[in-house]
């Protein structure tokens, strides 16, 4: 286990330094600088702006410059706005991401486990179809349309819930966490209701019956083990397609979160923002995906031993 | 050759109502696609201010948008763009997918390793930020958006056509070929991709939506398609804009994607089912 851990950490290192520079020399390729939009700004404050932000320096320098920053944590000063750095602006946008990722993942987890392991259970019964047949919706209707739509029953037409904002007004987290959570929650219910299925006509599940144990006891001490490895696998890449959600939730629900801040720098060309960003999320999500494997690894009697 | 797999799977596809029902939905957007010019009552850009956005109606089926443009033509207008961007960016996936866990599975050893390697490393990486940011540097280009989902999509391409070369490369046949001295070109072309033809056909099928959902999404962020062209993430977008006062702008567009992805999804489903009875739940 620890020398898995360690032997993947030490890819992803050099993986993350890659990322970073590939991601710093296409920003540097970019046509135009990033004052250029503004209007008329006279050749001395460009050369100013030029001087304050080490553009005049060569791209080797400033690539060192920005890649040792990098390794202290700095990510440099904001192209859009003056006088904040990009590191402070990922430190104020990324609590607000983290809770509601945090709420999705949890109704997904609890919405999805639920829901596969009574389908697996009942299979081939109405309690199977019917959130089957939701977990489908849950896939094929995109965030982007859950989101509105979810506002315009619940906010517009209903008038039960804030249709905007983030810890303004009470239940104004219902609505993001519950738009975000749901297409996992579907993935999950089919992934927990295909392992579960699998795992039920095992021997040892027929063992554990045949000892005499409750049926609550089979589902839940050996049967939910096994049968939730797929989940746990899933969650890692869920992480990465989260993170694409929020830019999307955090937009609808105008919520002052890391996804919103990277969007709003894609627009404005805030190239330090998204440089950063791009960075940073590259290595949450590296981080992610190998805990995920981790837990994955750890549950699954036969590959703990083998390693 | 095995005439009778192809013949089998669609006996069985056949019998699928669901994904047959997927597949005819489909095979009408695409004509209706394709014959959007012919078959929309307006054009996608005519507007007709004076009209506004106005509810569903006999001279407009679906009603119009703020700007008084037929809600309907752009609808199959937008078919178009969202149904051309899922097919490229798909064949541009397959391309890459195929050529990658062909070469990878059939030569095997150090070559396959490395190359798996990359696979793994990409896999974990966040990849719809590359592609924002490749819009954002290169600009919103419509061929640029084909090229990068694709460049995103052929990861799990590559893995399962490789684990497919695997397995037939220690057959028979293809020892067979091998030891009669067959080229490397005509081994792919005549052993190896008609026997993985089906995989890729199911797993091609079923990216489709994917990529659909990719586009759909930057389109919404306004990062994707750009006016005066629209596709359906574009609609919806606008749609989002004026819901409160002109819900439908949302919801047809909106039950239009859905029902497109539905199918999609419904005939890989069924697709995947036909050609691979073993995997399937019954």
């Amino acid at each position: 286990m620890i020398a898995i851990f360690f032997r993947r950490i030490l890819v992803a290192i050099p993986v993350l330094l890659a990322v970073a520079s590939i991601t710093f020399f296409l920003i540097k390729i970019a046509p135009g600088g990033p004052f250029d939009a503004d209007k008329a700004v006279s050749p001395q404050v460009l050369k100013n702006l030029n001087e304050a932000y080490n553009l005049d320096a060569s791209n080797w320098e400033q690539y060192v410059d920005y890649m040792s920053g990098l390794l202290r944590g700095d990510l440099g000063p904001s192209f859009r706005f003056p006088g904040r750095s990009v590191t402070e602006m990922i430190a104020t946008g990324l609590p607000v991401t983290f809770e509601l990722a945090f709420y999705a993942i949890l109704i997904a987890l609890v919405m999805g486990i639920f829901s596969g392991v009574l389908a697996a259970l009942k299979r081939n019964t109405f309690l199977d179809f019917i959130p089957m047949a939701v977990a489908m919706i849950g896939i094929c209707v995109p965030t982007f349309l859950m989101g509105p739509l979810l506002v315009l029953i619940f906010g517009i037409n209903l008038e039960i819930l804030p249709v905007s904002g983030w810890g303004q007004l009470p239940g104004d987290k219902i609505l993001p966490s519950l738009t975000l959570g749901f297409a996992y929650a579907a993935y999950i219910a089919r992934l927990s209701r295909g392992g579960m299925l699998e795992v039920l006509n095992q021997d040892f599940i027929r063992t554990a019956r045949a000892k005499g144990l409750t049926e609550r006891m089979v589902v839940i001490k050996h049967a939910m083990q096994g049968g939730l490895i797929p989940v746990v696998s899933f969650l890692g890449p869920a992480i990465a397609g989260l993170l694409a959600g929020s830019f999307v939730v955090e937009t609808i629900f105008q919520i002052p979160g890391l996804g919103r801040f990277y969007v709003e720098a894609a627009f404005n060309r805030d190239y330090t923002m998204i440089l950063g960003t791009t960075i940073f999320f590259s290595a949450m999500i590296v981080f992610f995906n190998l805990m995920s494997d981790l837990a994955a690894l750890w549950l699954n009697p036969r590959s703990r031993d083998a390693s | 050759m095995n005439n009778s797999l192809w013949s089998d799977a669609l006996y069985r596809l056949s019998r699928n109502r669901a994904a047959m029902f997927g597949g005819f939905i489909l095979i009408l957007l695409i004509i209706c696609a394709a014959l959007a010019p012919w078959i929309a009552p307006y054009s996608y850009s005519y507007q007709n201010l004076s009209l506004g956005a106005s509810p569903p109606s006999a001279d407009h089926l679906l009603g119009t948008d703020v700007l008084g443009r037929d809600l309907l033509s752009r609808i199959l207008y937008g078919a178009r763009i969202s149904l051309l961007v899922g097919f490229v960016a798909t064949g541009v996936a397959l391309i890459i997918g195929v050529s990658w866990g062909i070469i990878a599975g059939y030569i095997g050893g150090r070559v396959d390793s490395i190359m798996m390697r990359i696979v793994d490393i990409l896999y974990g990486l966040p990849f719809i930020i590359f592609i924002i940011l490749l819009m954002v540097i290169f600009g919103r280009n419509l061929w640029l958006l084909f090229g990068a989902i694709g460049a995103v999509e052929w990861l799990t391409m590559a893995r399962i056509v490789r684990g497919q070369v695997i397995g037939l490369k220690n057959q028979e046949f293809v020892m067979a070929a091998k030891a009669m001295g067959v080229s490397n070109i005509s081994m792919f072309r005549r052993h190896l991709l008609p026997n993985i033809l089906g995989p890729i056909a199911v797993y091609a099928t079923l990216t489709i939506p994917q990529v659909m959902l990719l586009e759909g999404f930057l389109s919404f962020l306004g990062l994707g398609i750009q006016p005066p062209m629209s596709s359906w993430g574009t609609l919806i977008k606008d749609g989002v804009e004026s819901m409160e006062e002109f819900s439908w702008l949302l919801i047809y567009p909106g039950i239009t994607f859905t029902i497109t992805l539905f199918a999609l999804n419904f005939f890989g489903d069924g697709l995947r089912d036909a050609l691979d009875p073993k995997t399937s739940d019954n």
